[in-house]
């Protein structure tokens, strides 16, 4: 019982508030140094690409976020489904909080892609699988934001967006195998991800020194959001 | 249990036959849709033939999405979906009998004429069968998964438009799998796979979809 407690000392708004903001202070410390340091070994360090050149070092863009934008929808329905089950404010607050995010790292992991696909591949955009099933993630993510938007009480709006977050959680791998399957019929597009051969090590750093600041960059966005929201509601 | 079923089934279709139009015009749309891509991208035979199974897809997709809005919103409006939520009826059990009236009225038509669209499209007799097969299995996901939009969407601002944007990302996997299977047959292979996935499709929201939509109900419910 007692554990119980302890547990739900935090899912009151009133006492998360002053935490939230310390992690939020903290996590953002950390991540500008961890987003200077990641950006100098990606950008100065690393070597150039035997096979892409320079062209390359967008990854430590891409890849981050990419990572970011599947990871945050899968938090955001885990938030979502507790708020959902334990009827807890601020788990549908955590929820809502990340959407932004989530949504702002897809948008970014495409746009590098494209970025990147221009001088690679000879075109902005492809139907390669991976393209297409982060589209749809973007779709996903304004789908939750715009239901939430609509819905006047916002109560009403939390249960309904996190029922279809978890809807959208159950349907990801789908969406993502069919597309895959999609793409290896249609041949025509015979364009894939050309990896380097294997990656050297201040690569592999770079990429995740970004991934590290891209995750505090995350939680202290979200924390600060959640202490607005807070505000708003009570 | 069944009793209910088909009660409500009852109900749903003799509404549906009162109100006509209504059916009419989902049916006569995506009619429409599908006439409208030759004028616009041109008459030439083979690239209408190479086209014609996803367009004859994404036209029901959107014919379906379109009488979406019809499924609860006239009992929400008149108060009988909250005595059906109040009853002794499972309301899951409910959603499935109002879906499977959606589909019968809004999905199967579709699965009716879409060998004539076929035909205005030259696609080959033998794809026909597939063609109306693959309809037969997809249209019920696309009721299925639709009513769960409907109901989130129910008596909320601007609910058309927003139910095209959370239920279309879920659409994809059965359009991709029911244009898919066309294709397949027309490059001389076998379909089966696709068809099978989206019978899997069926028998997966079948059993899933109904309670999401109920509990989706219960929140606009409140």
């Amino acid at each position: 019982m007692n554990t119980a407690v302890r547990w739900f000392w935090f899912a009151s708004p009133h006492t998360f508030f002053p935490l939230a903001g310390t992690i939020a202070r903290v996590c953002a410390l950390l991540a500008v140094p961890l987003g200077v340091a990641g950006l100098y070994v990606g950008f100065v360090v690393a070597p150039t690409d035997a096979q892409q050149g320079e062209v390359y070092r967008i990854i430590f863009i891409h890849v981050p976020a990419a990572w970011m934008s599947m990871f945050l929808y899968l938090v955001m329905a885990f938030w979502a489904a507790l708020g959902l089950a334990f009827n807890t404010r601020l788990s549908a607050m955590m929820a809502q909080a990340l959407a932004p995010t989530g949504a702002l790292f897809t948008f970014i992991a495409l746009w590098t892609g494209a970025l990147w696909g221009k001088p690679t591949w000879g075109a902005y955009w492809v139907w390669d699988a991976r393209l297409t099933s982060e589209l749809i993630l973007l779709f996903l993510y304004f789908g939750f934001m715009s239901l939430h938007a609509s819905i006047d009480d916002p109560r009403r709006a939390d249960r309904a967006a996190a029922l279809l977050a978890i809807v959208g959680a159950v349907n990801v791998p789908i969406i993502y195998y069919s597309v895959q399957w999609w793409n290896t019929l249609h041949q025509g597009a015979s364009v894939s991800f050309t990896k380097a051969p294997s990656m050297a090590a201040t690569m592999f750093l770079g990429m995740m020194l970004m991934a590290l600041a891209f995750w505090l960059y995350s939680i202290a966005v979200a924390m600060v959001r959640v202490r607005c929201l807070i505000r708003e509601r009570e | 249990m069944l009793d209910i079923v088909r009660c409500i089934l009852a109900r749903d279709l003799l509404l549906a036959v009162r109100r006509r139009s209504d059916v009419a015009t989902a049916l006569l749309f995506f009619v429409i849709v599908a006439s409208l891509f030759p004028l616009g991208i041109g008459a030439e035979p083979n690239l209408l033939r190479a086209i014609a199974p996803g367009v004859i897809w994404v036209a029901a997709l959107l014919s379906t999405m379109l009488s979406l809005g019809r499924l609860f919103a006239a009992d929400y409006a008149d108060g009988t979906l909250e005595q059906l939520a109040l009853g002794a009826a499972p309301l899951g059990v409910v959603v499935a009998a109002k879906g499977i009236a959606h589909w019968l009225v809004s999905g199967l038509p579709l699965v009716l004429i879409a060998p004539l669209l076929a035909l205005q499209y030259d696609l080959a007799q033998s794809l026909y069968g597939v063609l109306a097969l693959s309809l037969l299995l997809g249209t019920p996901v696309l009721s299925m998964i639709g009513a769960i939009g409907a109901a989130l969407t129910l008596g909320v601002r601007g609910g058309g438009v927003l139910l095209a944007l959370l239920v279309l990302p879920l659409y994809v996997p059965v359009l991709i799998m029911g244009a898919g299977s066309v294709e397949m047959a027309a490059a001389g292979l076998e379909p089966d796979g696709q068809l099978l996935i989206l019978g899997a499709l069926l028998a997966f929201t079948a059993a899933f979809a109904p309670w999401a939509s109920a509990a989706a109900l219960r929140i606009s419910l409140e």
